[in-house]
């Protein structure tokens, strides 16, 4: 109310002098930065951590187009056009990379998504609210421990010297280790995920069950539906729109898989089945220090990437969904 | 606050579940948890256990049989470990309070509707969602500006999390308008207003915030191993990574501790790996059921909005 009064004092005053309109915006403009100027210099330090941390490096990603040298710099370092992108493309390497990323993400696609569903399924049918409310403490705990303690107890419970290989050799069967192995490694990450994640990625889905009216689950119980009708007939539906929107953020998120997760364990089972384009970029880029390919796979995922969530935000708003971004 | 029954939770029209399905779905909680606690139980436990309960399960202990305390006077005596850990809390405790303050005052600041400029910057904001920077620029923009080694390239490239941003903005705006149009009738400036009216009402909002940074910045591992060559600056989770991973010797209060031969003569190591374990999941598990009962309430509901 005092901003707006403000406002009308300086609007009737500023006409009589105001010939343009121009000049009555620009005083519009100093009026409203004379009231909210405190609000910006909110926002400026959060504005500034991003330009520089955010905005400036990538916009360092020129290198990519250039034969970077760190002695030259990016101002002397010479342009290449995309040669970078040309040799890249022609690396096996590179593309051996890209393809267990999209494995791994079309295999966690079929065994993790499906599991907090699941989860949130079975606990949604728990009555008590003190033990209910006791399990999803307890399952959201792991997804707030780093990837390395995850890798950690992995290796304690299936490794080597870990807990399955000691009872084994116990009983004096021959253990192995289940961390070392490239074949099973798919299923070694996966279940990480699963482990850290489902019962965090069940919040979701328990509250999309919460909103669905338990009206309908009366009517139909009433109507004579057995309890595996009213699942699938009503739980499921309820939860296709969250399903749905999740789906699609998968497919814009198609190239990034936990990058900390494969880059520890990449030693381990070796490249063949943990590189993914991430760890790619880390060893090509840093490790031997080839700034500008490196550079140039980062871009390439990045474009992929940003052109997959733009896709599948159509799509969403084709289907009626909100999409990731709402437009207001 | 009544008892409630079982009965009056089960609604009148939903008939009991047969014998079978409520075992089902007991034997599936069940599985469900003991999944997550089982693993946890066996690390505490073998990182509190003697070398002779250690010697007598053959490494893991699944029972306890002895307790011993041993493996943490060891880790917290002194050497790699207890250097991590003071990184750790630190540059935890100054990330939190910067990323903190720096996102509360942004979200407010981006939180008025009408107010100039907003929608530009807010945009911008978002903007650092759809593309990262990539790790070489990045790496190579720590370089430039000097940071390497500095335990400041831990906290400031990754400050502010725009998703963060957005669901403690989305959490101020669900505060009345009223309130604070009143508050500016009364002639308080915004940034009292803030001080003094926003913040006390979305504690719950900025625990949780409040936790998410503090569990990124403990969590942190990349980039720590990313800019800090200078291995005696190394936070726990890098520590945890060479050490008990990778299995390097360890320097600790009473020497060197070889983590990599785990035959019999080694056993103790084992309690050693374990306690380091712990130690790296202690505050996460300590602050958590403080901060849990808010996930609904402080993240749902901005999420939903946002």
């Amino acid at each position: 109310m005092a901003a707006s009064s403000g406002q009308t004092a300086v609007d009737t005053a500023v006409p009589a002098a105001a010939t343009t309109r121009g000049r009555r915006k620009a005083g519009a403009l100093r009026t409203r930065l004379r009231r909210d100027w405190q609000l910006l210099l909110l926002t400026l330090p959060a504005l500034a951590l991003l330009l520089v941390f955010h905005y400036v490096p990538t916009l360092g990603n020129v290198i990519a187009f250039q034969d970077y040298s760190t002695v030259d710099g990016i101002l002397g370092s010479p342009w290449v056009g995309f040669g970078n992108f040309v040799y890249l493309l022609g690396d096996p390497a590179f593309w051996h990379a890209a393809r267990n990323t999209l494995t791994i993400t079309a295999f966690q696609l079929v065994f993790y998504f499906p599991v907090p569903i699941a989860l949130a399924i079975l606990l949604n049918s728990v009555l008590r609210p003190r033990l209910r409310a006791l399990i999803q403490n307890v399952v959201y705990l792991p997804h707030f421990f780093s990837w390395v303690l995850v890798v950690t107890v992995f290796q304690d419970m299936l490794g080597g010297a870990g807990l399955l290989a000691q009872e084994l050799d116990k009983h004096g069967f021959e253990g192995f280790d289940l961390a070392t192995q490239p074949k099973t490694f798919l299923l070694l990450v996966t279940a990480q995920s699963v482990w850290k994640d489902a019962g965090w990625g069940m919040i979701i889905f328990l509250a999309a069950l919460s909103t669905i009216d338990p009206n309908l689950y009366e009517a139909s119980a009433v109507d004579g539906a057995s309890r595996w009708r009213r699942m699938w007939h009503i739980t499921l539906p309820g939860l296709r729109p969250v399903i749905i929107l999740l789906l699609i953020l998968r497919l814009g998120d198609a190239l990034n898989v936990g990058f900390e997760q494969f880059l520890i364990q990449r030693s381990a089972v070796g490249a063949d089945a943990a590189e993914v384009i991430d760890t790619y970029v880390y060893w090509l880029g840093l490790q031997t220090a080839d700034y500008s390919i490196g550079a140039a796979a980062s871009l390439f995922k990045g474009v992929i990437g940003l052109t997959l969530i733009l896709i599948s935000n159509k799509i969403a708003h084709r289907l009626g969904e909100q999409g990731i971004y709402q437009r207001s | 606050m009544t008892t409630i029954t079982r009965s009056r939770l089960r609604p009148t029209w939903d008939d009991e579940p047969s014998i079978a399905g409520k075992l089902t779905k007991a034997v599936g909680l069940v599985i469900m948890v003991l999944v997550v606690v089982f693993p946890i139980y066996v690390v505490v436990l073998t990182s509190i256990s003697s070398g002779k309960a250690i010697n007598e399960a053959g490494g893991l202990v699944m029972i306890p049989d002895g307790f011993s305390f041993q493996a943490y006077a060891e880790v917290l005596g002194g050497g790699v470990v207890v250097k991590a850990l003071l990184v750790s809390i630190g540059v935890t405790a100054v990330g939190t309070a910067i990323s903190l303050s720096v996102t509360a005052m942004a979200a407010y600041g981006l939180s008025r509707p009408g107010s100039f400029l907003h929608r530009p910057l807010l945009f911008a904001v978002l903007a650092t969602f759809l593309f990262g920077p990539g790790i070489i620029p990045s790496y190579l923009l720590v370089n430039s500006l000097g940071l390497i080694d500095s335990y400041w390239s831990l906290i400031l490239p990754g400050a502010i999390s725009a998703f963060n941003l957005v669901v403690l903005r989305s959490f101020f705006m669900g505060i009345p308008g009223e309130v604070i149009e009143s508050a500016k009738i009364e002639g308080a400036s915004d940034f009292l207003i803030f001080r003094k009216i926003v913040l006390p009402l979305s504690k719950a909002a900025l625990a949780v915030i409040g936790l998410f940074y503090a569990v990124s910045y403990w969590n942190a591992f990349f980039n720590a191993m990313l800019y800090l060559n200078d291995s005696a600056k190394w936070p726990l989770q890098l520590v945890l990574r060479t050490y008990v991973l990778d299995g390097a010797p360890m320097q600790t209060a009473s020497g060197t501790v070889d983590a990599s031969s785990l035959g019999l003569a080694a056993v103790p190591v084992t309690s050693v790996r374990m306690a380091v374990l712990v130690l790296a999941m202690i505050p996460v598990a300590a602050i958590y059921p403080f901060v849990q009962r808010h996930f609904i309430k402080g993240v749902i509901v901005g999420a939903v909005k946002g």
